[in-house]
């Protein structure tokens, strides 16, 4: 094979791909190109189901029994891959290509040890010798840096963590050194700080082999993080093109604006700066509107114009390979700033509705294997305590695992808590479990769901399911009474009111999500617990979802308890902010506090981890080693202590005997630490955003 | 009038079915027309597999309900020197208005084998549809808890699921339907304990779903115990004044014994489902409205079990068309006279070697049923999996 | 792993014993014990009579105390008449207490003594049971390996024409329970006037009026593949298309999940792909299966032993059930319960086995 170096290594050109099922054909990926040059790192971003995936398991020639590549070419090393036998194929995959993707305990084989695993991609390649595979594994497992390689060689996929098996599918992809990589959204399951450990050995795995990479991804900050280009994609086609830095700063697309504008970065601020949500609806594959896919939603949609016909790719003259599919690029003014930004005065928190004290919930579990065996105690929450005003929105932040859904499962009575006090307005409900809550109390305390396609039962109409809350709350006397008030829920949320008559499968995650917010406010809440209400939708709907969240709470003087582990948005919509790990909070202050200097180390960490799409801001990285301990077996002294970078500056080993205590900073802001006034003080600011 | 030659049978077979192919034509032309909107009933109609085993089904379904039109002959009747004919044999001397042949053949008492086996189709469709629907509202009631709760009632329920399903079925049968066990009245017990469930689950239903509005809760918990009560008295215990309600001593054990072994299955996979879908959101969104158990076990999961419960419950109805035979096939149960298919085929198979069309006759209709069954489950499971 | 079993063989001795006592509860409800002394002693009893004998015979006490006197942990009945004893645990009448044990159940290998064939219970069932061994035996050297192959091969290429033709064949096989098939097979290759044993005669290649015995009652004395191969086909062939379709499902479901399309794109082989990856995951399932078959397969050999005049296991069930035979009914159902429940342990012990996930947690 004679290739040279200087071509790109891999070269789609007008790319369709068309998927063939029963009712339709699906055409999935439309006149899609792009180049990757030997070393380079193409970011291909997208809103979920516009043909990321596709394009990727093109590129591997893996695209099922429906999937059929309809037009256009893909080079890679000069060779044709549209058009190569199965057996070449095979020849390439694993060896000159590799593919990573988003779930790794899914991609791991459940009943064959990860040696074997590893070591069976050189043995087909290259022929290799089993003894020499394994011992080429075992220094592969090594430079991903897995502790105690042998262990990890003879353990099944189930005994590792999340963080760890990535590690491992990464390991297995570099196994025979291949020229390209495809990572299809590799972090996205994975928590913060174990994302940030993954992104960085990627970055250094890249550069160290010389491997080029497409790497697929939703988070636009990762993606600056990782990749020299980038590629935005929108509904099949992509439309704009180009060096990271310069789609970032001038980008020349109205959608990629507009993303840009719908994603909370640093500055963005609820009432001042809110963001601007774009408009309408993703259109479906076989729905796409004639002329440009994003006339429906652009703000410059010019009729007669953009809905006239097909729109080709254009290059910004004076750039470094920068193209956009925009027909008006060259009139849109990029520096105009957005119009519609209306701030809003922030509202002053009102008196205490919620109040928690010194909360506690221990679950018993048993250990053995098999049912029998010694009981242990699990700590979901230890020594919780805060309290919540009318209209404030209160953030609480943690990885997986950390407590959230405990505490907000114990608030809303489906547990009862082991001790401590939960004081809802001046009722006590700590032990009160939501059976014996009277209908008062049940409706004023509600929960917004994380999973759209989870929140909402697929066998009853929408209307249905709002109006049976209105039941339980005993809203109401008549059926029309509540047919009427399901019907002004649905504007409440801005859902059309045709929507009642419809099955939750034909709407939207967005949509959905409305309509389990409607159902929550069904009985006036006062209080209502958001578990991650925007995590599972798209950029574009986030910033829909959140805003209306925000409206309904100003309106009602709602007390929010926002759950989340996306500190971006949490910067964005919170008065307050409590940081929680294995069960305990460890900070807890306004956002300004929290955000700032002093931080609690985990916090610290925390902040560093989260990818910030923003060319202009600095941020510091600190890579948190290891995972989080089980809280069934929690570290002594310090919940934080095996992974803490500060833990050494505390005398006496401290942190490993003693559980710190709660050290109230000025302005109520507390830390559970041991550091010092002065080492606090020494801290320095993990982000800095460049002057301007 | 001569002998039939085999095409002959085949034509007079298929216009003795004549009522059967124009309901299934209807039936067919109207469902493919207005399939769009007939939800998974509809999708049916997008499988072949799928409607090859409605068809099949559906043939046989109909053939029960117009057995009366469809039959040549009474199927106890002898005609004297038919016995042990061949297909098509002409009825030497036949009176008046009889038909003239022996379609299938006669059997070794001089009956028509097909009229036999058309209303042996009634005998079967009789017991086994009714059977499995029962197995159902117990499995469902007890399996929806046993799920939903976890934890001692469960563990004790799954062991005796556990306990019925360690017992070979053939056993269990020869122990349960017995004259014996028909003295003893313990069928009438385990009946009112089995027939009660409906009743119970349908209470259940409405209450929990109404709770909150009286009046409408007490008009259908109301109606339920007036029919179910009413119903149950008859059924189990013969007891029903209007006569509407009544099964034979004899039938009601065969009866209760198929619902007993099919019901642990039932439960068995309702409690794994539910473990399944109690995870899901909007369980806990129910939860933290302050629903009952109740409510949300049967409205809110229970719904969303239905795609693999029906695909279930036409597989296990053919499991109880089988059971069913095995049971003539053993004489248990049912009168010597029945024409069921399992009973006909036991008669039969003692001259298999010499006339075999006695006993392969119903063993064929049998097998397309049970066969139908599991063609219409494959293609329900298929079409539900869909989109 | 040791605590596992231990709690599994608990649990499986309790099921035992609850299964045993309702076998014994249903077979020794009053009707059957009048029926009994009226075919043990005289056909025209009166009802005080028949109670009296009962009463004779130790069928006084309650149910219970007699399910403890056959388990062997109650003291067998005796009594007393005329300085001569009878009981439980003495054949005929005796002198003396001394010499006869004073529990005599099935735990001290007393088994009874069955009034149909006039022999120990034990004898019968030790017989029988090896009878119906070689009839399990081939059965699952049949149909173990054909179900397997024939629902990895359908499973493996989803929708394929190989898919369609093999799972066509295994919906027939599950949809054909042991009596139609038994019945098909006999007159398709057993019967001198129809199928095809007329015409093999007629050309004169087989020496016999038919291909395939009807009748397996000659294999009692030795096996031959034309005296046993009808029976055998006929118990395999409902469990092969069972087990078939399981097979397919869970390789059809294996061969979906993401590790099998990260083996492939690592650049194996298809044969690899499925040999190495998709089989060991995609067995799990059916393996379960198979062993818990065996109450169902049990049915199947007692349709098959009489249909075909084998007189093993399922055959003695059958004479012992309708013949009011209590003693081997009872024999044969805790016979029958154990096999089932070591069944469900294999294949508890099977699963964790060969599932990795499991065994190391
Ligand atoms: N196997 C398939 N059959 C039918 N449609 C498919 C299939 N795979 C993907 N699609 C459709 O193709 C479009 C692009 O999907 P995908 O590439 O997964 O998007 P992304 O990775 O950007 O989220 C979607 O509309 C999706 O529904
Ligand atoms: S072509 Fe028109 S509609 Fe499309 S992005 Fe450009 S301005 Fe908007
Ligand atoms: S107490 Fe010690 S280990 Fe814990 S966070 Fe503070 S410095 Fe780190
Ligand atoms: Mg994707």
């Amino acid at each position: 094979m004679t290739w040279d170096p200087t071509q790109p290594i891999l070269e789609i050109e007008n790319l369709s791909i068309t998927f063939f099922t029963r009712l339709r054909q699906i055409p999935a990926v439309m006149d899609f190109s792009c180049k990757v040059m030997a070393g380079e790192a193409m970011g291909l971003v997208g809103e979920s189901g516009c043909g990321k995936s596709t394009v990727a398991l093109a590129v591997m020639r893996d695209l099922g029994k429906n999937g059929k590549i309809t037009g256009g070419r893909i080079l890679f090393k000069g060779q044709d891959l549209t058009s190569m036998s199965d057996e070449e194929l095979r020849r390439i995959r694993g060896s000159e290509i590799a593919m990573i993707y988003q779930e790794p305990m899914a991609s791991l084989n459940p009943a064959m040890k990860i040696g074997a695993q590893l070591a069976e991609v050189p043995m087909i390649h290259r022929g290799m010798s089993r003894a020499d595979a394994w011992a080429l594994a075992r220094q592969i497992v090594a430079d991903v840096r897995l502790p105690d390689p042998d262990r990890m060689l003879n353990s099944y996929p189930h005994q590792l963590s999340g963080g760890q098996q990535q590690r491992i599918v990464i390991a297995m992809a570099l196994m025979a050194k291949p020229a390209l990589l495809i990572l299809d959204e590799p972090t996205t399951a994975l928590d913060v700080t174990v994302e940030a450990g993954i992104v960085a050995l990627v970055k250094e795995l890249g550069e160290k082999y010389g491997t080029s990479m497409l790497f697929i991804s939703h988070n636009l900050g990762l993606v600056l993080d990782v990749c020299d280009r980038l590629c935005v994609m929108y509904s099949g086609e992509a439309v704009e093109t180009g060096n990271v830095a310069e789609v970032f700063t001038e980008m020349r697309h109205p959608y990629t604006q507009a993303l840009f504008r719908a994603i909370p970065l640093p500055g963005a601020d609820k009432n001042a700066r809110p963001l601007i949500s774009i408009p309408g609806n993703f259109p479906l594959p076989h729905e796409r509107p004639n002329g440009c896919n994003f006339g429906p939603r652009c703000d410059y949609f010019q009729p007669g114009c953009c809905d006239a016909g097909e729109i080709a790719m254009e290059p910004v003259p004076g750039s470094d390979r920068h193209a956009t599919r925009c027909l008006k690029w060259q009139e849109i003014d990029w520096l105009a700033p957005p119009k519609a930004a209306h701030a809003r005065e922030k509202l002053p928190p009102g008196e205490i509705v919620l109040k928690m004290d010194d909360l506690r919930k221990y679950y018993q579990v048993s250990s053995g294997a098999f049912g029998g065996g010694m009981t242990k105690v699990v700590k979901a929450n230890e020594t919780l305590s805060f309290e919540a005003r009318k209209g404030e929105t209160l953030a609480i932040v943690g990885e997986s695992g950390c407590g959230k859904s405990t505490f907000a499962k114990v608030l809303m009575g489906l547990e009862t808590a082991t001790s401590g006090k939960i004081m809802l307005f001046d009722e006590n409900v700590q032990s009160t479990p939501i059976q014996k809550r009277g209908a008062d109390t049940v409706s004023k305390l509600q929960m917004v769901f994380q999973n759209p396609f989870d929140t909402l039962n697929p066998s009853m109409t929408v209307g249905r399911q709002i109006i049976r809350a209105l039941e339980v709350f005993q809203f109401g006397k008549s059926d029309a009474e509540r047919h009427a008030r399901m019907l002004e829920l649905l504007d409440l949320v801005k859902l059309p009111r045709a929507f009642a008559e419809r099955m939750p499968r034909q709407l939207s995650g967005g949509q959905k999500q409305r309509v389990g917010i409607a159902r929550a406010f069904a009985g006036g809440a006062k209080v209502v617990v958001a578990d991650e209400p925007v995590s599972a939708l798209d950029v574009s709907v986030q910033a829909a979802v959140t805003d209306l969240l925000m409206d309904i709470q100003r309106e009602n003087g709602t007390t929010l308890l926002f759950i989340s582990h996306d500190l971006s948005i949490v910067r964005y919509l919170s008065d307050r902010v409590m940081v929680m790990y294995l069960g305990h909070v460890v900070e807890m202050g306004t956002t300004a506090q929290v955000f700032a200097p002093p931080y609690h180390p985990y916090t610290e960490a925390l902040l560093s981890a989260v990818p910030i799409a923003d060319p202009t801001v600095t941020r510091k990285h600190i890579v948190l080693e290891g995972a989080i301990p089980s809280a069934m077996n929690p570290p002594p002294g310090c919940p934080f202590q095996t992974r803490c970078r500060w833990k050494s500056q505390v005398a006496g080993g401290l942190c490993e005997r003693e559980m710190p205590p709660v050290v109230s900073l000025d302005g109520g802001h507390q830390i559970k630490c041991h550091l010092t006034a002065e080492q606090f003080a020494s801290m320095e600011p993990v982000i800095r955003i460049a002057a301007e | 009038m001569q002998d039939l030659s085999w095409l002959q049978i085949i034509l007079k077979s298929a216009i003795a079915f004549a009522p059967v192919w124009i309901a299934l034509a209807l039936t067919f032309a109207l469902s493919i027309r207005y399939r769009r909107r007939l939800g998974l009933y509809g999708k049916l109609f997008d499988s072949t597999v799928g409607m090859i085993g409605f068809a099949i089904v559906m043939f046989w379904i109909f053939t029960a309900l117009f057995a009366d039109l469809i039959i040549t002959h009474d199927p106890l009747v002898q005609l004297s020197g038919m016995k042990n004919k061949l297909p098509g044999t002409a009825i030497a001397n036949a009176a008046e208005g009889v038909y003239p042949w022996y379609l299938l053949g006669g059997d070794n008492l001089a009956r028509d084998v097909f009229s036999r086996m058309v209303m042996g189709a009634r005998e079967v469709l009789k017991i086994a549809p009714a059977a499995t629907v029962f197995a159902f509202m117990v499995g469902i009631t007890l399996g929806l808890p046993a799920g939903y709760f976890a934890g001692k009632f469960d563990t004790i329920l799954s062991f005796i699921a556990n306990l019925v399903l360690a017992f070979p079925v053939i056993l269990l049968f020869y122990l349960l339907v017995t004259p014996e066990i028909v003295e003893t009245g313990i069928p009438i017990w385990f009946a009112a304990a089995l027939f009660l469930f409906p009743v119970i689950f349908f209470t259940v239903l409405f209450n929990s779903r109404f709770h909150m509005l009286p009046a409408r809760r007490n008009l259908y918990v109301g109606l339920t115990l007036l029919i179910g009560l009413w119903a149950w008295a008859g059924l189990a215990f013969n007891k029903d004044p209007t006569g509407l309600f009544s099964m034979s001593p004899n039938m009601l054990n065969v009866f209760v014994s198929v619902v007993f072994v099919n019901s642990p299955g039932v439960f068995r996979i309702v409690r794994g489902l539910v473990m399944d879908i109690k995870a899901r959101d909007y369980v806990a969104a129910g939860q933290t409205r302050g629903e009952g158990p109740w409510y949300i076990m049967l409205w809110e999961i229970l719904p969303n079990a239905r795609g693999p419960l029906i695909v279930d419950f036409c597989l296990r109805i053919g499991y109880t068309t089988i059971l069913l035979g095995t049971l003539g096939f053993f004489g248990l149960g049912v009168s010597p006279e029945s024409p069921d298919w399992g009973s006909t085929i036991d008669d039969g198979r003692r001259l298999l070697a010499i006339f075999p069309h006695a006993a392969l006759v119903p063993a064929i209709a049998l097998m397309s049923l049970v066969l139908g069954l599991n063609l219409l489950a494959d293609g329900l499971r298929e079409e539900s999996l869909k989109d | 792993m040791f605590a596992f079993i231990l709690r599994r063989s608990g649990v499986m001795l309790l099921t035992v014993l609850a299964l045993t006592f309702i076998v014994f509860w249903l077979t020794n409800l009053p009707p059957n014990l009048e029926k009994l002394a009226k075919s043990e002693a005289s056909v025209r009893m009166t009802d005080a009579e028949v109670a009296s004998w009962l009463d004779r015979n130790g069928y006084g006490s309650s149910t219970l105390n007699r399910y403890g006197q056959w388990l062997g942990v109650v003291p067998g009945w005796t009594r007393e008449e005329d300085g001569r004893f009878t009981g439980r645990c003495i054949s005929g009448t005796a002198t003396s207490l001394d010499d006869a044990p004073t529990r005599c159940g099935i735990l001290q290998g007393a088994w009874g003594y069955s009034t149909v064939f006039k022999q120990p219970v034990a004898d019968v069932i030790k017989r029988s049971l090896s009878m119906t061994s070689w009839l399990m035996l081939w059965v699952m050297i049949v149909m173990v390996p054909t179900a397997l192959i024939l629902g990895v091969l359908s499973g493996m290429r989803e929708g394929s024409w190989t898919d369609r033709i093999l799972s066509g064949f295994a919906i027939i096989t599950t949809a054909t329970p042991e009596y139609v098939s038994g019945v098909i097979f006999i007159v398709i290759f057993a019967s001198a006037t129809v199928g095809i044993s007329p015409v093999l005669t007629e050309l004169g290649w087989i020496e016999g009026k038919t291909l395939f015995q009807g009748t397996a009652t000659a294999a009692m004395d030795k096996i031959t593949f034309w005296n046993f191969a009808l029976p055998v086909m006929t118990i395999a062939l409902y469990g092969i298309g069972y087990i078939a379709r399981m097979t397919r499902a869970s390789m059809t479901e294996v061969m979906s999940q993401q590790y099998i399309r990260t083996a492939r794109l690592k650049g194996v082989s298809f044969r690899q792909v499925v040999m190495k990856h998709a089989l060991r995951n995609a067995l799990i399932a059916p393996f379960t299966v198979i062993m818990l078959q065996f109450p169902w397969l049990l049915n199947g050999v007692v349709i098959v032993e009489t249909l075909f005049n084998y007189k093993g296991f399922g055959w003695t069930l059958v004479q012992a059930a309708g013949n009011n035979d209590i003693p081997l009914l009872l024999g044969c159902s805790v016979v029958a319960v154990v096999v089932v429940l070591i069944t469900q342990l294999i294949s508890d012990i099977g699963y964790v086995f060969l599932n990795p996930r499991i065994r190391l947690s």
